[in-house]
């Protein structure tokens, strides 16, 4: 199980690392659903059977397939002549660095994370949906506005400006 | 190695990498992928603390991670067609040329 967990956490963070240091953008956004199924395949790993399943559903079928159309859309599939980093790059780079060392130091010297292993906790699709339809319908059917909003709201957004300029088109 | 610290180190390794990248790459897609990046290491976290944790049949990690995807799909969707948006108006996405507010 243990090896399992580290392979997988190899593939996620390798995957991750792949997606920001190649030039092509499409290049990127398949490494980017080879590190969302990593992360997929540690939630099943982690007991969190409907999360990993969600997770796939949501990052490596939508948000995969809706940023290769936005890589189309705006004609960005080459791979750059120019440089791909901003001017300022290197003060990222550190900062975050830090923040990763940060994190790390604090993960490994805790004395607050659980010593002993728990025995692995059940998430049956039932109970996940006995409360997402008791306790937390509320915030469902919040999330649920939130999501039709911002499918309205991008449709708007990425309607065309000008009626005028495309008269030359269809009819 | 504890599985639970090992865990919360890809969770961080995820965020730092999903940080470096919205800050220092130039093309705008890149920087969406990198908040998404940094979305997925929050929620590793959620899910390796209740795995671990103390009370894990309270459920209340899974329920906080489903909402959290939903509001990542909502932003994604956004984003994307302010890139969009963004390049028809100025013909590029390169976000180091994009800088003014007005026009």
């Amino acid at each position: 199980m243990t090896l399992a967990l580290i392979i997988t956490a190899l593939v996620t963070v390798l995957a991750a690392a792949t997606v920001m240091s190649l030039r092509n953008l499409v290049h990127c956004a398949l490494a980017m659903a080879v590190a969302f199924s990593g992360v997929a395949a540690l939630y099943l790993q982690l007991n969190a059977e409907f999360v990993g399943f969600a997770e796939i559903l949501v990052y490596v079928g939508a948000i995969a397939i809706l940023i290769v159309f936005a890589i189309l859309l705006t004609r960005s599939g080459e791979t750059p002549e120019k440089s791909v980093l901003t001017s300022g790059w290197l003060a990222g780079v550190a900062v975050s660095a830090m923040v990763f060392t940060l994190l790390g130091w604090a993960v490994l010297t805790s004395s607050a994370l659980p010593k002993e292993i728990a025995i692995a906790p059940a998430a049956p699709v039932k109970n996940i949906g006995d409360a997402l339809m008791s306790k937390f319908v509320l915030p469902l059917e919040i999330v649920g506005l939130v999501l039709t909003a911002a499918m309205i709201g991008a449709v708007i957004i990425a309607l065309k400006e000008d009626k005028k300029d495309n008269s030359g088109g269809q009819p | 190695m504890t599985p639970l610290q090992v865990c919360l180190l890809v969770s961080a390794f995820l965020f730092a990498i999903g940080f470096a990248g919205a800050v220092t790459r130039r093309h705008a897609i890149l920087v969406l992928i990198g908040i998404e990046l940094m979305l997925n290491a929050a929620n590793l976290n959620f899910i390796a603390f209740w795995r671990y944790g103390a009370h894990p049949e309270a459920l209340t990690g899974i329920i906080f991670v489903l909402f959290s995807m939903a509001l990542a799909g909502a932003e994604a969707a956004v984003g994307l067609a302010l890139v969009i948006a963004i390049y028809r108006h100025k013909k590029t996405s390169n976000l180091d040329e994009v800088k003014e507010l007005k026009g």
